[in-house]
């Protein structure tokens, strides 16, 4: 995916392309022209590596800004009802795995902590750190998803997913309607967390082929740096869930 | 670019790391105890500074261009204004005697 193999237009190839970039940005057409014979990597649309590197971590960081918002709308909702239905969300947080969310959190923190040593074995060119750093995160991913998934077995078990099965625990039974508003919002963002974190498995499925083929080193790192920066938002996402779902009713006493 | 995205050593990472963890267990700590009204302020204060850690450190927001630190300390912004407005909203409805509030 290094260059076009055709002209954009007839008669404008990509070193007129850059010529004409350099006339209207004032830059060395010179300059130009080798920062693209040296790294195949370098998009014809860019000036250099850097500037390469700066608009895919920007264009990552806007993507990520997007997702704020589509978390914040859940988080949004949390907070409404949880004012609303105070008492309803500690009795509903007591329901929830305490051990199992702590490990999950610790599970994901080592997770951002191998990530972030693929992205400097990238930088430093180790292909087996990379491969190991990038194996090593997506196990952690998988183990988070699969004490995931223990929780949501137990929930099934208990009777405490929102629907007509919902069952609530003795002497809860005239806040069960409110306590179906806090799992319906648990599920909805735990799973939709737990998506995510599926697409990041994926993500770094991809990277690791790259990585394995020897794609990147000191010069080209961008797509494990990206894929880290996404990696990384996922985990912050938990790092709020936890407290916010898990700890809420575990000191106990309504209105707590 | 090894110019503009200087590497972090190795050490720099695992101090991250190993502080996560420690506010990880603070956390659970801490929400064993009653504090009252302020269980869930102590709670958030210490995600945020998780939060802050991660990008600081490990997304290496520290070395990106200030464009790309504005973008990001944006989004958080908006969430604040979006939690703020509506919460005014919610929080002083009860405050008209009036019904359908």
């Amino acid at each position: 995916m290094a260059k076009p193999s055709t002209p954009l237009r007839p008669g404008l190839d990509e070193k007129t392309l850059a010529h004409s970039h350099a006339a209207s940005m004032g830059a060395p057409a010179h300059a130009l022209h080798s920062a693209h014979d040296e790294n195949p990597n370098l998009q014809h649309h860019f000036f250099s590596m850097d500037q390469q590197l700066e608009a895919s971590i920007l264009g990552m960081w806007v993507f990520l800004v997007t997702e704020v918002m589509f978390f914040g709308g859940l988080f949004m909702a949390y907070i409404v009802y949880r004012t609303m239905y105070p008492t309803a969300w500690v009795e509903s947080s007591h329901e929830l795995n305490v051990i199992l969310g702590g490990i999950n959190t610790g599970v994901l923190i080592v997770s951002s902590f191998t990530m972030a040593m693929a992205v400097r074995s990238a930088q430093t060119g180790s292909r087996n750190g990379q491969i190991f750093n990038l194996i090593g995160t997506m196990i952690l991913g998988s183990t988070f998803l699969v004490i995931k998934y223990f929780e949501y077995a137990a929930k099934f078990t208990h009777h405490l997913v929102p629907g007509p099965h919902f069952q609530a625990p003795a002497g809860m039974e005239a806040i069960g309607n409110q306590m179906q508003i806090f799992f319906a919002l648990y599920f909805i963002m735990t799973g939709i967390h737990a998506a995510h974190m599926v697409i990041g498995i994926v993500l770094m499925a991809v990277i690791l082929v790259m990585a394995w083929r020897g794609k990147f080193g000191p010069h080209y790192y961008t797509p494990v740096e990206v894929g880290g920066l996404y990696w990384h938002f996922v985990d912050i996402v938990w790092i709020f869930l936890f407290p916010l779902l898990y700890l809420l009713g575990f000191h106990g006493g309504p209105g707590a | 670019m090894s110019s503009s995205h200087p590497i972090t050593p190795i050490s720099t990472y695992l101090i991250t790391w190993i502080s996560l963890f420690i506010l990880t267990g603070f956390t659970v700590y801490v929400a064993s105890q009653d504090f009252g009204a302020m269980n869930t302020p102590v709670a958030l204060t210490v995600a945020v500074i998780k939060a802050t850690l991660v990008v600081w450190f490990f997304m290496g927001l520290r070395y990106n261009t200030p464009l790309i630190k504005v973008t990001a300390v944006a989004g958080f912004l908006w969430l604040m204004i979006m939690f703020g407005i509506t919460m005014s909203d919610y929080i002083s409805r009860p405050w008209l005697g009036v019904p359908g509030r």
